[in-house]
């Protein structure tokens, strides 16, 4: 923390606040430059690892980072088969695409933030670096949008669109006439908060998990009982927050596999 | 909880990376994966022929045992089968010789026979003659009595 006052609202306040760049007159037109670069260095360290490890892969035994690379996508590859059936050219590697990243950006949480700031401020000269991009709502609104639009797109594709506003219009309760108005109404609930509860079940966890942070990094900051159990406890909820960061990564992918299926299978 | 252009610049980072990950990792991962599969399968496919193959040999090679035991059995019968034919034509053999040589054992003591009795009666003719001489001195003559000698000669 650089020399001011501390306070917890000046703390939390200094650690949730956005890096941004303004582009244009309109508070839309302003760029989380902290959660743009982050999850896009990650992700081409990520996937620039996986391309290197495939490009060498062989059909023989396999070395140590291939077996390893081969047990994350065939674990991935089993989730998408169990839910989803069809040609998964596709799925599996977006099934993948969405794993790998959202675990790698939730992973960002464990950094322990003030250090970074520190290191964010001297070292790369940034003030206010927010480093968990799916903490922030733009990111996961993002990936639920584009999956909502995948899963419009494949329901157009597989049912045409007539199909599809057919079914819009006479599922889930029957093609009675009578019935097309709450059909309709239930379809636009179910488009409406897919995307809402797929990307704000993440948003929330991940802005949650960073908040317990800080609030036992505040306590840590009151005397020596309260470093030591801030210590503590800080320890056990890292510890706990694997679980969550490895599980919401788990739960954001399943459900997208889940939606696009969906998207697949008429009714 | 502000929405703004972050959102976009996120979702095209999204859209790159997933095209990324289906056009170059995917493909290439579960090419090999799938190859490494199908070498697997018949790996365990030429096993399972080998053993196969291994208890079809058993099985001949159990045959052939039998077979070869079983000529055996037969080589062994007709050999002793024509040693006792051997011994036993031997054995024609040597008693016919045996015969053939008592005969003619027989024929030659038989000759032997003869030939003494010829030579004996020779000789008791000779001394027969010579006891007549004795007794008759000049009275006998040899050469008008040869008749009378000779007919003695052959009742002896």
């Amino acid at each position: 923390m650089p020399a001011q006052e501390l306070s917890p609202t000046s703390y939390i306040g200094h650690h949730l606040t956005n890096r941004t760049i303004s582009l244009g007159d309109s508070p839309f037109w302003t760029l989380h430059l902290d959660t743009v670069v982050t999850s896009a260095l990650l992700g081409l360290i990520t996937f620039g690892f996986l391309w290197l490890v495939v490009r060498g892969a062989t059909a023989a035994v396999p070395g140590r980072r291939q077996a390893f690379v081969e047990l994350a996508v065939g674990f991935v590859d089993d989730q998408v088969k169990g839910i989803f059936h069809g040609n998964r050219s596709f799925i599996t590697p977006l099934a993948l695409t969405v794993f790998v990243w959202v675990i790698l950006m939730n992973a960002m949480d464990f950094l322990p933030v003030d250090i970074m700031a520190w290191v964010y401020e001297h070292v790369f000269h940034q003030h206010n670096w927010r480093q968990v991009p799916t903490a922030d709502v733009n990111t996961t609104f993002a990936l639920a949008l584009s999956v909502w639009v995948l899963m419009i797109f494949y329901s157009i594709k597989i049912k045409g669109l007539g199909g599809w506003i057919h079914e819009l219009f006479t599922a889930p309760f029957g093609s009675n006439p009578l019935l097309w108005p709450a059909n309709f109404l239930f379809n636009m609930v179910e488009y409406v908060s897919k995307p809402l509860s797929h990307s704000l079940r993440l948003f929330g966890n991940m802005y949650a998990g960073e908040i317990i942070f800080l609030l036992l990094w505040l306590w840590a900051a009151t005397g020596l009982a309260g470093t030591i159990f801030g210590a503590l406890l800080g320890v056990g909820w890292a510890i706990f927050h694997i679980l969550i960061v490895a599980l919401q990564a788990f739960i954001f992918m399943m459900l997208t596999v889940v939606y696009l299926s969906m998207a697949h299978e008429t009714h | 909880m502000n929405i703004n252009l972050t959102l976009f610049a996120q979702a095209a980072t999204f859209a790159i990376f997933i095209w990324f990950t289906a056009r170059f990792v995917w493909p290439h991962l579960s090419r090999a994966i799938e190859a490494r599969q199908k070498h697997i399968a018949e790996g365990l496919a030429a096993a399972e022929r080998g053993k196969q193959d291994l208890e079809q040999a058993a099985v001949r090679t159990a045959d052939m045992l039998r077979d070869a035991r079983q000529q055996a059995q037969e080589i062994l019968a007709q050999a002793e089968k024509r040693a006792s034919q051997i011994i036993e034509e031997a054995k024609v053999a040597a008693s016919e010789e045996g015969a053939r040589l008592i005969v003619a054992a027989k024929a030659e003591i038989e000759q032997e026979v003869s030939s003494a009795r010829e030579t004996l009666r020779t000789q008791v003719a000779g001394l027969a003659v010579a006891g007549a001489e004795q007794i008759l001195r000049r009275e006998v003559d040899a050469k008008v009595h040869a008749s009378l000698l000779a007919t003695l000669q052959g009742q002896l």
